[in-house]
């Protein structure tokens, strides 16, 4: 968790990096926008601003290479990400011979896509496989099966040699600010591993680099030298989105990045985030369980459980037509601060079954408020839900989804003992 | 402790309407790098069967507060200073001795904490954990206290309590050992519940669980609730009335409704408008700039004027006391409503009406 991406390895110094194209924001006069995008036109009337307007055009210069742009134009007419079947199992070794004893299922048949520009939330429950299906994204855990298509090339079957400079272009914000930055090394080192491993040999390149970074995710250019301890929870989560923005990259993974963070410095980050997506046409997939940040900070969203999409849909599909009973409940559960809102809520029962033992069907059908509305149906059980497509752009895994609606979730609302949401079914989560 | 605070004249009990009345409560932790005052000056009044919840960020002083309310702290590092007043059901809790304090916790006051994993004993049953303590507060037999801890197993929602009571706490899940938690804290029903975040360690569906039970409990058993967190939905959800602190001081009370719909102190004010809503949607959030004072070097007024968008030369120099707002029973600790701040009232409640709807700066700093 606490090394920085990508992991170093041989570094090859031919690979194509920022470093090997000359570096357009070390020379003013030169104009850095060849595609024509010219931010540096509109006038930046705060330094701040105008410092990473610059590193911006300096990021679009950079990657203009010819090679690059051939790529870029296939990838337009694809998505930016495509997911296809992705399964990530965990064994689970134990006994006296210690031999595989079971699986965990933490992520099991995932697929989606993810355009360019737009933020693609993942939420769930702890558990449900969301962060493993983040990393198995940039291959920092192997997946078992299934293909991730980024930028129009499978890379989940590329070798480690391969998929460096794909590493570049994806990378990743980590949840703690506290566990993910080395605390042996300097700012300057742990921003600057990445770009090193990159081949940017010339230290002081990098150190610009580093400064650059720094100043465009709010910090101060002469931080380089100080180490992870002198800094607050905002400020080390600064440097986390620092080391991932200091390699240029397309997209970036956003794992749960202002879980960890008071409110009143949660909102710091997020707009900070917001910022840089608009001035680096950054790409997100952005982790999290809060449902409200997810509202705020993204245009689609997938509800995940026990590793598969239970429901996927634009932001307004999901909040105002929620057709699976579980982001139905997952909407209720959520406690607003406006005392004018309070309401009765779905309380669903039990808790989240073992990943390691997926109930069969609809991996939802035990704690289901909506089957047992129905008279539980045997087809939850014996049946397995796919994902189909409700509206344009709206699907969801439940056989029974045209069921939902405001008037039977308040019949069950209206009826339901909050004292008996203790398990699913009875005995169902008692340990052998 | 009750050395230095024995000094101290005792003031007179509150009348027999308020079940606990803290009174000028400070705790100060002596360590290596000086004297941190976690808790300074906090006082706040709470009715037989009533709710009242303390919201602040990490480092607020809230659980600190909880804590000294239990007397839980160690003695030193802590130090509960001269004139801080406790009461609780008509006498004074910080000047009782240890064995009678002992009495109280658990039997009159019972406590919930966050992580209900660290605060079970994990060698022995849950049924067994709970029986202990009614046998303990209650003066009943083993058999009677054993069929206590499963009523109370049975009251928290638990099925098959008989079965379950025999069951230790890692074989249950996180939600199902907060249940359990929440059963030892009512099994001698309590006058006084202080839950310490007690959903932060949960998921969202499970939270959900927690909160509706222990509305419905704190209904049928009329125990009232002292609620620490620092989720404002949770305490729009369970409470009536809300204290905020900020770097150990209250800085603001009044009704929940009040204090999370009409905020009157600049901190509550910045910390509702930087809540991500759908009506913030594709505009900045609110910012609250910089971050809590280090509590060895404190602001010399207010402690929040380094952060504060409305503060103007006054708040450097003269120490803000908590002001009656505009609202009855509603105080902030806020020049604003003082006479010298009577021009820029207006201007502050105008900006914040503002930034409820549209996503707004109040800093420079991202």
């Amino acid at each position: 968790m606490t090394e920085a991406l990508p992991p170093t390895g041989s570094v090859d110094a031919t690979r194509p990096a920022p470093a090997s194209s000359p570096d357009p924001t070390a020379d003013p006069t030169r104009d850095p926008t060849p595609e024509g995008e010219a931010p540096n036109a509109v006038p930046a009337p705060e330094a701040r601003r105008s410092a990473s307007q610059d590193w911006a055009a300096g990021v679009a210069a950079a990657t203009a290479s010819d090679a690059q742009r051939r790529a870029d134009n296939a990838a337009e007419i694809e998505p930016l990400l495509r997911v296809v079947g992705l399964k990530k199992h965990f064994p689970i070794i134990g006994g006296f011979l210690r031999r595989q004893i079971g699986t965990v299922f933490a992520v099991d048949g995932v697929d989606f896509e993810v355009q360019r520009g737009e933020t693609f939330a993942l939420v769930g429950e702890s558990g449900c496989g969301k962060t493993t299906l983040g990393r198995s994204l940039l291959r920092l855990t192997e997946p078992t099966a299934g293909k991730v298509i980024f930028g129009g090339r499978d890379i989940s079957a590329l070798s480690q040699d391969e998929l460096r400079p794909v590493r570049r272009r994806m990378q990743i914000i980590f949840q703690d600010p506290f566990g993910s930055l080395n605390p042996r090394m300097p700012v300057s080192d742990i921003i600057g591993e990445g770009l090193l491993a990159q081949g940017m040999k010339d230290r002081k390149k990098r150190d610009k680099k580093v400064e650059d970074s720094l100043e465009v995710v709010g910090l101060r250019r002469d931080y380089t030298r100080r180490y992870p301890h002198e800094f607050s929870g905002g400020q080390r989560q600064r440097i986390g989105i620092a080391r991932a923005l200091a390699l240029d990259p397309e997209f970036v993974v956003c794992d749960e990045p202002v879980s960890a963070l008071d409110v009143s410095i949660q909102s710091q980050v997020l707009n900070l985030l917001v910022d840089l997506r608009r001035d680096f046409n950054l790409t997100y997939l952005f982790i999290s369980h809060n449902l409200s940040v997810i509202q705020y900070f993204s245009d689609r969203v997938a509800v995940m459980y026990l590793g598969k999409i239970a429901e996927v849909g634009t932001v307004e599909q999901l909040y105002e037509n929620a057709r699976h009973p579980y982001t139905v409940a997952l909407l209720s559960a959520i406690p607003e601060a406006d005392p004018r809102r309070k309401k009765k809520r779905l309380v669903l029962k039990g808790d989240v079954p073992s990943p390691a033992a997926p109930p069969t069907g609809c991996r939802f059908h035990t704690r289901c408020w909506l089957r047992e509305k129905l008279g539980n149906p045997e087809r939850c059980v014996t049946e397995e839900p796919q994902l189909r497509v409700l509206e344009s752009g709206h699907q969801t895994a439940c056989h029974f989804a045209e069921d939902v609606s405001d008037r039977t979730v308040s019949q069950v609302v209206q009826t339901q003992d909050v004292l008996a949401t203790a398990v699913a079914a009875e005995g169902a989560d008692v340990p052998a | 402790m009750t050395a230095t605070a024995e000094r101290h004249a005792l003031g007179a009990p509150p009348p027999d309407d308020i079940l606990l009345d803290v009174r000028n409560l400070r705790t100060v932790f002596h360590v290596m790098d000086g004297d941190v005052p976690a808790v300074d000056g906090v006082s706040f009044q709470l009715r037989p069967g009533r709710s009242i919840g303390i919201v602040g960020e990490s480092g607020s002083g809230k659980s600190v507060t909880a804590l000294t309310i239990m007397r839980l702290l160690d003695i030193p590092p802590a130090e509960v200073m001269p004139g801080s007043e406790i009461w609780f059901d008509g006498t004074e809790l910080l000047r009782m001795p240890m064995d009678a304090m002992r009495k109280i916790r658990g039997n009159d006051i019972a406590m919930i904490f966050q992580e209900p994993l660290t605060s079970l004993n994990p060698v022995f049953t849950i049924g067994g954990q709970i029986a202990e303590q009614v046998e303990l507060h209650l003066k009943v037999k083993k058999k009677e206290a054993w069929e206590r801890a499963i009523e109370s197993l049975k009251l928290v929602g638990i099925p098959s309590p008989e079965r379950r009571a025999k069951q230790y706490p890692h074989e249950m899940s996180g939600g199902m050992r907060q249940r359990v938690m929440i059963a030892m804290a009512l099994s001698c029903e309590p006058k006084l519940l202080i839950a310490d975040e007690p959903t932060t360690a949960l998921d969202v569906t499970i939270q959900a669980q927690i909160l509706e039970l222990l509305k419905t409990i704190q209904d049928r058993t009329d125990s009232a609730l002292l609620l620490i967190t620092h989720d404002l939905g949770v305490i729009a959800e369970m409470v009536e009335d809300v204290v905020v602190m900020y770097s150990g001081q209250v800085v603001e009370t009044g009704t929940v409704d009040q204090v999370l719909l009409e905020p009157r102190a600049p901190y509550t004010m910045g910390l509702i408008e930087s809540i991500p809503t759908v009506d913030k949607r594709g505009g900045r959030l609110s910012v609250i700039k910089g971050t809590v004072p280090s509590p060895f070097n404190l602001p010399p007024a207010c402690r929040f004027e380094p952060r504060c968008p409305y503060a103007w030369d006054h708040c450097r120099k003269v120490v803000p006391d908590l002001f009656q707002t505009d609202h009855p029973n509603q105080l902030a600790r806020c020049h604003l409503y003082t006479a010298a701040g009577v021009g820029r009232r207006e201007q502050a409640l105008e900006a914040h009406a503002q930034a409820m709807t549209v996503g707004r700066d109040l800093g420079g700093q991202r």
